[in-house]
């Protein structure tokens, strides 16, 4: 029997001055991308549930007491939004320097280039200001954890979690400043139920998730982003299909990754088509 | 979830015990596999964790992993779980322990944390300030808050809501409640239909009493209203809010009230269960609501009401974080909407009223509509106590009453209200009157601080709550409760950094503006009107 659903009602909102219609159940930060207003994202994920914690996107919605995180408000008829008043404008810039001053941003290139676009000072606190301190947990051979490059996007625990993996390896424990991703106990990954699909690894926007191999070229110095050519291939592995882009640099594969607007992975793959690939380098 | 990987750590047998005290006796099962009567138990999680500390003193890693066995919770989310809320220990420690308040009323009556003491935030006992609340683990567990001895109400005359206390009606009698007219209001309601309660409940006019004054006729409408099934009712008894006790007094003092008033909202509601989420440092309260649940069978028509115990987090005080707390999660606040009407406990529609909210209904249905607040009276006061006045009743007056001195400042509201200077002590005490002067009655909380108090000290003690109460989910309440807390130490030093209000300021616009939940949206109203209304810091 196929059931008729009610065709989606279309809902005309205002942003930014510009009329829009979008469909009921869409987001403000879908009638933003409709209208190609950028709007700043850091826990927001195209393949993900917003959770809506990181606070950059947040809008002005007229009537509404407080700023509201676009990526998840649900656009209402007539909305009035706001996405570039004042008072949008500092929270942002507000927001970008509390992360800036107690976070490593230094592998996080969508971070950094909004605390350019939006002047942030994350200095302005001053030198003694408490910052998130972990050391690099190097506890297997596929890939390097460094909290303190951490933003708590809670986007690695979805992806481990019900959004993709299903897995569970890892939460959020702790709480307020303390708050961190952890396993169960802090145990090593090898004693915990990750399966190294390396899902986090790829929707970590920080660095704080890292291939090991990406881990110790950067540790070398020899990490060349811009030298990097990227092919498009199919997994050889099973049957599946799995799109990848093989990040190739000096002749090597470097890391593996698949675009998340691919049909098959959403942007997942598992731990052989992520980093089963080190037999391509050997040459002997 | 039969392929988690599971912490290997067994527990204790009496661990177990206690575990399966809560839970059950294990269903069979197939190896590590969960029975398919587990299965969707997860807001068993912090019952039983609670029990095993109960019994042998903390929650060790067999107990964890035994739990989250039982309930298919992963390991890792039961470790966030436990991880979250303060008094859940993770690491090995005596049996008998001892937490001493430090929040603001209390260090104005000299708090001092001994060796082997654990420091507390606010404990709900500031009439008896300073406060202890001891947790005993064994065969026989038990906590007791002291000092043990209550001190009488303050207050004789004009009571309402307050009047069975007063008269000294038995708390832990059926008999004695129903000859002070007990349940007269419940039966009220069944002749009245849920439609008749609810229009009685809009017609007096009464507003949440929780902080938000939202109208509880509207929310009651808006929960009955709702296709989804079934609906909650959740009485918010998680009163935590430095300086508030009046809902531990209600409970302790006249249990019966609130379990009809519950009762009542469920009927107007359409709820099919009611829950009372009690904070964990309340642990009289926790037994006389539970008895009165249990004795007040029989009038309640087969209505069920279940305790929920909390573990030490104010955020849980929140009501969606609160929801998340009683499902077995972290205690998170949702983004709003959807609200609670809508999508509440268990993802259903769900009516959440603070206690002295729900204990209103009974004298509305009555017919006894005048409206009265409680107000919690603690700090440099002869008489301090919960008090009852009718709304309206200027500031002054109330401090007359508690026999308040010489007054430098007033904390009205609690951490999240603000400071009143002595030039307006003559506000009344209205909601639309303290909004318009940018204060809030908030939970009713009346600290006051005398010529001799360190009010600086008082505002480092409240950045210092912010940021231990932050759950950390939303990045202005997480990082900005640090950094104005380092702010405020930095202008007590007298070693400010340049601009270093117009920082506070910004962060408190940000926080106010951009957090998730009520938390981050109030941490810097404290320290903002200390600086506004009474001149902390002025140059």
């Amino acid at each position: 029997m196929t059931t008729l659903l009610a065709p989606k009602k279309l809902l005309e909102v205002t942003v930014d001055g510009r009329s829009v219609r979008v469909f009921e159940g869409s987001t403000i930060l879908d009638a933003c991308r409709l209208l190609g207003i950028e709007t700043p994202t850091l826990c927001y994920g195209d393949t993900l549930t917003p959770v809506n914690v990181c606070r950059v996107c947040v809008v002005e919605v007229e009537g509404a007491r407080t700023l509201v995180p676009s990526c998840s408000r649900r656009v209402e008829e007539g909305m009035v939004v706001h996405t570039d008043s004042e008072r949008v404008r500092t929270s942002r810039r507000l927001v970008l320097e509390l992360l800036g001053s107690s976070v490593d941003l230094s592998t996080a290139p969508e971070a950094l280039a909004y605390i350019d676009q939006y002047d942030a000072k994350p200095d302005r606190f001053g030198a003694d200001a408490a910052r998130v301190e972990h050391e690099v947990k190097i506890d297997n051979d596929l890939y390097v954890r460094d909290y303190s490059k951490c933003i708590l996007c809670y986007r690695c625990v979805e992806a481990c979690g019900v959004d993709h993996q299903n897995t569970f390896a890892i939460a959020v424990a702790g709480r307020g400043f303390d708050a961190h991703i952890s396993t169960e106990l802090d145990v090593a990954l090898p004693e915990s139920a990750c399966v190294y699909c390396g899902n986090c690894i790829a929707v970590c926007p920080t660095g704080a998730l890292m291939s090991k191999r990406e881990y110790d070229l950067r540790q070398d110095g020899a990490w060349d982003e811009e030298a990097q050519e990227v092919v498009t291939t199919i997994c050889p592995y099973c049957g599946v299909g799995c799109n990848l882009e093989l990040h190739v640099q000096d002749g090597e594969i470097v890391n593996v990754t698949s675009p998340d607007d691919h049909d098959v992975t959403r942007g997942n793959l598992c731990v052989k088509g992520r980093f089963g690939f080190e037999f391509t380098n050997n040459r002997t | 979830m039969a392929d988690l990987r599971l912490l290997d750590a067994e527990p204790s047998e009496i661990e177990r015990g206690a575990i399966d005290a809560v839970l059950g006796a294990p269903p069979a099962t197939n190896g590590h596999r969960t029975a398919r009567a587990d299965r969707g138990s997860r807001h068993l999680l912090l019952p039983a964790l609670r029990a095993a500390q109960r019994r042998v003193g903390w929650v060790s890693e067999g107990a964890l992993g035994y739990a989250s066995r039982r309930l298919s919770v992963p390991p890792a989310e039961a470790y966030g779980v436990a991880s979250f809320y303060a008094l859940l220990a993770l690491e090995e420690r005596p049996a008998d322990v001892t937490h001493v308040c430090t929040d603001l009323a209390c260090a104005l009556k000299g708090a001092t944390v001994g060796p082997g003491e654990l420091p507390s935030p606010c404990l709900g006992l500031c009439e008896r300030a300073p406060a202890r609340y001891r947790t005993v683990a064994g065969e026989e567990p038990y906590e007791e808050q002291l000092p043990a001895e209550a001190p009488p109400l303050p207050q004789r005359d004009g009571l309402r809501l307050l009047r069975r206390i007063a008269a000294g009606v038995d708390p832990a009698s059926l008999d004695a409640y129903v000859a002070a007219g007990g349940f007269e209001a419940l039966a009220r309601a069944r002749e009245l239909g849920p439609e008749g309660v609810i229009s009685a409940v809009t017609a007096a006019g009464l507003l949440g009493r929780g902080g938000a004054a939202f109208p509880t006729g509207v929310k009651w409408e808006a929960v009955r209203g709702q296709a989804a099934q079934p609906h909650y009712v959740v009485c918010n008894a998680d009163e935590s809010e430095p300086g508030t006790f009046k809902d531990r007094v209600l409970m302790e003092s006249d249990p019966f009230a609130l379990v009809e008033a519950i009762a009542i909202a469920g009927l107007a509601t359409g709820a099919v269960k009611g829950y009372v989420y009690i904070r964990a440092e309340y642990p009289l309260a926790h037994v006389r609501v539970q008895h009165a649940i249990d004795a007040a069978a029989a009038y309640l028509d087969g209505f069920e009401i279940e305790l929920r115990i909390g573990a030490g987090a104010y955020v849980c005080g929140e009501e969606t974080a609160l929801f998340q707390s009683i499902e077995g999660k972290r205690g998170e606040p949702r983004n709003k909407p959807p609200f609670p009407v809508e999508f509440g406990l268990f993802g259903k529609p769900t009516a959440v009223n603070n206690v002295e909210t729900l204990v209103n209904v009974p004298e509305i249905l009555l017919g006894n509509t005048t409206e009265t607040r409680l107000f919690c009276l603690s700090g440099s006061v002869e008489r301090p106590g919960v008090y009852e006045v009718e709304l309206g009743t200027p500031l002054r007056e109330l401090l007359e009453l508690a026999g308040a001195g010489s007054v430098k400042a007033v904390l009205l509201g609690g951490a999240a209200g603000a400071f009143v200077g002595p030039a307006m002590l003559d506000i009344p005490l209205t909601n639309e009157d303290t909004r318009a002067a940018d204060l809030t009655l908030g939970s009713g909380v009346v600290i006051v601080y005398d010529e001799s108090a360190d009010l600086v000290g008082a505002l480092l003690r409240i950045a210092e709550f912010f940021r231990d109460e932050s759950c950390g989910q939303c990045v202005p309440c997480r990082v900005g409760t640090v950094r104005q807390e380092e702010a405020l130490h930095r202008l007590a030093a007298g070693r400010p950094h340049a601009d270093e209000l117009q920082t506070l300021a910004e962060l408190a616009q940000v926080m106010r503006d951009a957090s998730i939940c009520g938390l981050g949206q109030t941490a810097a109203n404290a320290v903002a009107s200390a600086i506004t209304n009474l001149g902390v810091f002025a140059a």
